[in-house]
């Protein structure tokens, strides 16, 4: 009976329990934590007028336009524009408008300098691509209006500041002209065109900046050929380099005379090796040469002779030139001495002048100095002082002013590319943070305080008070493990390959490490970082051990470029060792066996599909030769449209080959019809994930068995013209097929077609189902469809007692070669946004229900129920399925606001979610990247295994006060009842 | 009926008059359309008032954080201080235009621009299938991103685990014995008899019910 009763609750309980996670607004901030930043700088315009709010416009490589306080580092305001719409430059103009141009010179738009509002936007569509300027000249006006001068797609085009209407075009792209650089000449409306026709024959166009008509053309030619690497210098003078990169020609175009002058860059610099760059600097009467390791930077007298003014290593950085009194100019060097950083801002004209020479001490991890944009101002004693603005090679901001840093911007964590976690460190004697922890009668204080809020008694005072109290729990930001492991350390690998610890308390940086085998060297031109994975996770030495993680990269870009490994100490962030360059790295496999010191193995595959053993030791070898016929893997060429399977063959026959190089063997292919299907996304399991139980009760007791294996791979296909973006196919000739692929056998379990469908589809594979994101062009919206798969051979073992006692034949283990009979249950339902992620919650034990998180166009996170998309929905559920929780059929997923993890905030740029299982079996822990950071943990079910946050003590101490003194009081009294009864 | 016809045709004409002709054509070019659109955000914001001034709700009605996305990210712009947009250089066919605005519901809208009859946009909400006759896109509602703590009444202190605790307690301690009072003698004892026949409750009986959750 009381079971019943029980029983019943607990359903009530879970029929009232919404089936989403909420949030009130005084949480915010408890347990999420969201970091905005802006990404790499290209460009810098400061706007410092002596009144107002002191302030430097930036865009950035991740295409986002920002406003940053010049005080503090903060951004003002920020807009993040599309992925294909890179900046190409920024400039101000009328002094209230930021103009910038974007996609290769397609756009061109103002922005309001306050607020960030965009003012207008022109398109300008050029006739072919070509290199992008923008211009906003300082006296050029046509009805007190002032134009701004964009060049792109081989048009030069006058816009109107105010309006952004366009007041004249020109193409040179009908001249077959490439266009190099367009100038103005100084106190006229002359506007130069300069480029070249072919490769020898050079071409000034001179224009009239108010109407574009051309009022000179000349040309010139030059046998020797030009390079497209120009620069110019002065106003008058063109510099480039030969094809063959050795010979500096300039090119003086004074008055519109063309007059070219050639010189053997060894006669400037002596002796010099490899490739000559010309840096993109505007230097006034100067340019910097970059060859063999040395920046040259020349100065051109008035005469037109070339002299080296100075020879600095190609580790310095230079700003352009900044005007700043009287036709004076400054430009600021920055270089490395030691472990000190040392900025000279030296008059442009006179180089042996040094207007300022501070030294700086910047951390160590920050790297190299990358680009430096410089900024004055007037002392209080009437002198000229100089802040600079340093671009570190951690991709970080640093403003530098007076010899200080007066603030950094840590915006390397703009470009994540790959997450893991580690535990903290176990709490011991030594590593105690006992001075942060409160007292007993601050705890209860804190309690009362929290009881009263509750109450409706608090006064605003307490409220902030409270708030404030809860914000800070110095609990969340303890440097130590927590037994219910909310407390870990993100490791995060960025684009500029440095790594970073996240405290995932608080957000903050606890240690970052700027990879030194991932460092550019000779060996190395271009290197990459790719992932990061768990390397030792020490459980039985968690004591005196540290984990470690391992970072594989490689030198290029491209796929057959050599790799490098680096293995970092998770808690010390320093590199332990490192390997490389090596073979190449296609595809790295953790595998599911650990070494004596708890070192998971790696089997790393290269582009000939051989396996690297990693660790390198005879133990570990020892351990991948006893297992090695149960291992597998396969590739997917999406090009070719085939996957193959492998296993492994034996040791690596090829000379200088070692032991723990493994040749493959071909098991399997499965080949796609190119002409009709176009492989577009994969998805498996992951590795990590836990289930819990195999079998799934239905309503009437009934039971189905899950069909669980991690090798399986869901593959979809598009038909060649439905793999693009929307809008380019029309439903008859789009059509979508997705497979599920055993990766042992190859075997296709289950194939399936939605005509009329198409790219871009996102998939997240999890226990016996898949769940994917595709756009359906018959309805014209987005839908999402599951396919859960059973396991129908062990249909008939129904025993629900034995399941539960356990004594279920469930734990003998099965086979991928023991071709199971399959059934697979499908259904679709509409879903409104875009979707740039999904993935799906993980907990500890796989007990907990899941909920899948869907990163959405707008840059918000949303967590989605999966029984809302359980393929089992009907119109009309049964009571017994009503009973089980089965949602009545609706065509549509709902977008319930309240279960946006990301509240109010958006994860600018979002690119993917992961999700990381707490010790709680009830929560996991949420991180979203992009340009910003977010961090949240969920519970899918709610708390039911702790008491939540909100949980007030207090309350329970009143109760059971009041509880004994209502014991207390009824006991006399009946003690009195009694006494009177005897009496009577 | 004929007023609403009225009413709608002076609107037509006052967009005609007026000097922007921008929405809901699309202006032919080399190769490519333009859309041209309109976001119209409702400047009366019914929030209840517990959380207006709330900071999360700041963001509302901020024009400029609105972002117009086309094709699923191919494509994003901002809005203009009136809440025009546009995409240039378009190709004919169909198209999905999203908008990211925090704070607001807006349903993606489908675009078709025409190949064969250049200057014409056709656009519908693909959520509840309404066709638009120009393209202003407005939200379908607005979201609520936190629960709305209720007043402190005393009902929910009853309701709570405590409340439930003390309440139940309180029941025992004063109903019960009135209860057993009103009780018939007879009847008590005959409770009990059943009680005793009935033996302990096999844990058996449960399982089916334990593994249903």
């Amino acid at each position: 009976m009381a079971a019943r009763v029980l029983s019943f609750y607990l359903l009530l309980f879970l029929s009232i329990a919404q089936l989403g996670v909420s949030l009130y607004e005084d949480q915010v901030g408890l347990m999420d934590w969201h970091q905005r930043y802006i990404g790499k700088v290209k460009h810098a315009v400061f706007h410092t007028q002596r009144s107002g709010r002191k302030r430097v416009m930036v865009s950035t490589e991740q295409n986002v336009i920002a406003s940053l306080d010049l005080r503090h580092g903060d951004i003002f305001w920020r807009r993040v524009l599309g992925a294909n719409d890179s900046v190409d430059g920024i400039e101000l103009a009328l002094g209230k408008y930021v103009i910038s141009l974007s996609s290769a010179g397609g756009t061109l738009r103002a922005w309001n300098l306050p607020d960030g509002q965009m003012v207008w936007e022109t398109s300008l569509q050029g006739s072919k691509p070509s290199k992008a300027f923008l211009l906003v000249p300082t006296n050029l006006k046509v009805d007190k209006d002032n134009l701004v001068l964009a060049f792109g797609g081989g048009c030069l085009v006058a816009v109107s500041s105010i309006d952004g209407e366009m007041l004249w075009k020109k193409d040179f792209a009908a001249e077959s002209l490439e266009v190099q650089q367009v100038v103005q000449s100084p106190g006229s409306d002359v506007i130069y065109v300069l480029g070249f026709v072919g490769s020898t024959q050079f071409d000034i166009y001179q224009i009239n900046g108010k109407n574009g008509e051309v009022i000179h053309h000349e040309t010139s030619n030059y046998a020797g050929g030009f390079s497209r690497n120009t620069l110019i210098v002065s106003d008058d003078m063109l510099v480039a380099l030969d094809v063959t990169g050795s010979i500096l020609i300039t090119v003086n175009f004074q008055g519109g005379k063309v007059r070219i002058d050639v010189k053997p860059i060894s006669d400037l610099v002596g002796y010099y090796s490899g490739q000559v760059e010309l840096l993109a600097l505007r230097l006034g009467r100067m340019f910097a040469l970059k060859a063999h390791q040395h920046i040259a930077l020349i100065s051109v007298t008035n005469e037109g002779k070339l002299e080296v003014a100075e020879k600095v290593n190609s580790a310095a950085a230079i700003s352009d030139a900044l005007p700043f009194s009287e036709g004076q100019l400054a430009v600021a060097r920055v270089h490395h001495e030691d472990n000190k950083v040392q900025l000279t801002v030296k008059l442009g004209n006179d180089w042996s002048t040094n207007l300022l020479d501070e030294t700086v001490k910047i951390d160590g991890q920050r790297g190299l100095v990358q680009k430096v944009f410089i900024n004055n101002y007037i002392r209080t004693d009437r002198s000229h002082g100089f802040r600079a603005l340093v671009v570190m090679e951690d991709h970080s901001l640093l403003l530098v002013q007076q010899g200080e840093i007066v603030w950094t911007r840590e915006d390397g964590l703009a470009s994540v590319l790959d997450v893991t976690t580690t535990e903290l460190p176990v709490e011991k004697d030594g590593v105690s943070v006992s001075k942060v922890e409160q007292n007993l009668f601050d705890w209860l204080k804190g309690h009362v305080l929290k009881l009263k809020g509750t109450l409706m008694l608090a006064t605003p005072d307490d409220m902030v008070a409270i708030q404030a109290m809860r914000l800070k729990s110095s609990e969340k930001s303890k440097m130590t493990r927590d037994h219910n492991g909310f407390r870990k350390l993100l490791i995060v690998l960025t684009q500029a390959r440095k790594l970073y610890a996240l405290h995932t308390g608080d957000g903050r940086i606890i240690w970052s490490l700027l990879i030194g085998s991932l460092r550019k060297s000779d060996a190395c031109g271009h290197p990459v970082g790719l992932r990061v994975y768990p390397w030792q996770v020490p459980h039985h030495h968690a004591m005196d051990e540290n984990p470690s993680v391992l970072v594989v990269g490689r030198c290029q870009l491209s796929q057959d470029a050599p790799g490098i490994l680096s293995f970092v100490d998770a808690y010390t962030g320093s590199e332990i060792e490192s390997s490389g360059p090596v073979h190449d790295v296609l595809q790295v496999i953790p595998l599911p066996f650990t070494d004596s010191t708890e070192q998971r193995l790696h089997l790393l595959i290269d582009t000939k599909q051989r396996g690297h053993l990693y660790p390198r030791s005879r133990e570990a070898l020892g351990i991948f030769q006893q297992k090695s016929s149960n291992i597998y893997w396969y590739s997917i060429e999406t090009g070719n449209g085939i996957i193959r399977g492998y296993a492994i063959k034996g040791s690596c026959i090829h000379e200088d080959s070692d032991d723990f190089c493994f040749e493959p063997r071909d098991l399997w292919s499965v080949v796609f019809p190119g002409e009709s299907e176009k492989i577009i996304s994969t998805a498996t399991p992951k590795l990590n994930e836990v289930v819990h139980t195999q079998a799934k009760v239905m309503a009437e007791q009934d039971l189905m068995y899950k069909y669980i294996s991690k090798n399986l791979l869901f593959v979809a296909t598009a038909s060649p013209k439905a793999s693009h973006g929307i809008g380019s196919a029309t439903p008859e000739e789009a059509s979508l097929v997705v497979y599920l692929i055993d990766t042992v056998t190859g075997r296709v379990f289950y194939r399936m077609t939605h005509q009329g469908c198409q790219a871009p589809v996102h998939a997240v594979f999890s226990e016996n189902w898949v769940i994917y994101h595709y756009f359906n062009l018959r309805a014209h919206r987005y839908e999402m469809s599951v396919i859960e798969i059973y396991d129908q051979s062990r249909a008939d073992n129904k025993d629900v007692l034995k399941l539960v006692v356990g004594k279920h034949n469930l734990t003998v283990p099965t086979s991928s070669y023991s071709r199971p009979e399959i059934v697979a249950k499908s259904q679709s339902y509409f879903f409104t946004h875009s979707v740039k992620a999904i993935t799906v919650t993980l907990t500890a034990k796989g007990i907990t229900s899941k909920q899948l998180l869907i990163g959405t166009i707008g840059d918000q996170v949303l967590a989605l129920d999966k029984r809302y998309l359980d393929p089992r929905r009907s119109l009309n559920p049964s009571q017994a399925e009503k009973e089980e929780g089965v949602i009545p059929l609706t065509d549509s997923l709902p977008v319930i606001p309240q279960s946006y993890l990301t509240h109010a905030l958006k994860v600018e740029g979002l690119r993917d979610v992961i999700t990381v299982p707490a010790k709680l079996e009830s929560t996991t822990l949420v991180f979203a990247y992009g340009v910003d950071l977010f961090f949240t943990r969920l519970a899918p079910s709610r708390t039911y295994d702790s008491l939540t946050e909100d949980f007030s003590y207090a309350l329970l101490l009143l109760t059971i006060v009041a509880l004994v003194a209502a014991i207390v009081v009824t006991w006399i009294w009946s003690e009195r009842k009694e006494l009177q009864e005897k009496w009577r | 009926m004929t007023e609403a016809r009225i009413f709608i045709t002076t609107l037509l004409f006052g967009l005609l008059c007026s000097s922007i002709l921008r929405s809901a054509q699309a202006v032919a070019l080399a190769d490519g359309f333009t859309i041209n659109g309109r976001v119209k955000i409702p400047s009366e914001l019914n929030i209840p008032s517990a959380v207006a001034g709330a900071k999360g709700f700041g963001l509302l009605g901020k024009i400029s954080d609105v972002k117009v996305i086309l094709n699923g990210g191919q494509r994003a712009t901002f809005l203009r201080p009136d809440g025009y947009f546009s995409f240039h250089d378009v190709p004919a066919g169909t198209h999905l235009i999203e908008v990211a605005a925090l704070g607001y519901f807006f349903s993606p809208i489908r675009v078709d621009v025409s190949a064969r009859n250049p200057g014409k946009v056709q656009a519908a909400l693909t959520e509840n299938r309404r066709a638009l006759k120009e393209l202003v896109l407005e939200p379908l509602r607005e979201e609520q991103y936190y629960e709305i703590r209720e007043p402190f009444s005393i009902m929910s202190i009853v309701k709570s685990p405590m409340g439930l605790m003390v309440g139940f307690m309180l029941i025992v301690v004063f109903l019960m014995p009135k209860l057993m009072e009103n009780m018939d003698p007879e009847e008590m004892r005959r409770a009990q008899e059943e009680m005793r026949s009935q033996g302990v409750p096999s844990l058996a009986n449960f399982l089916p019910g334990a593994t249903r959750n």
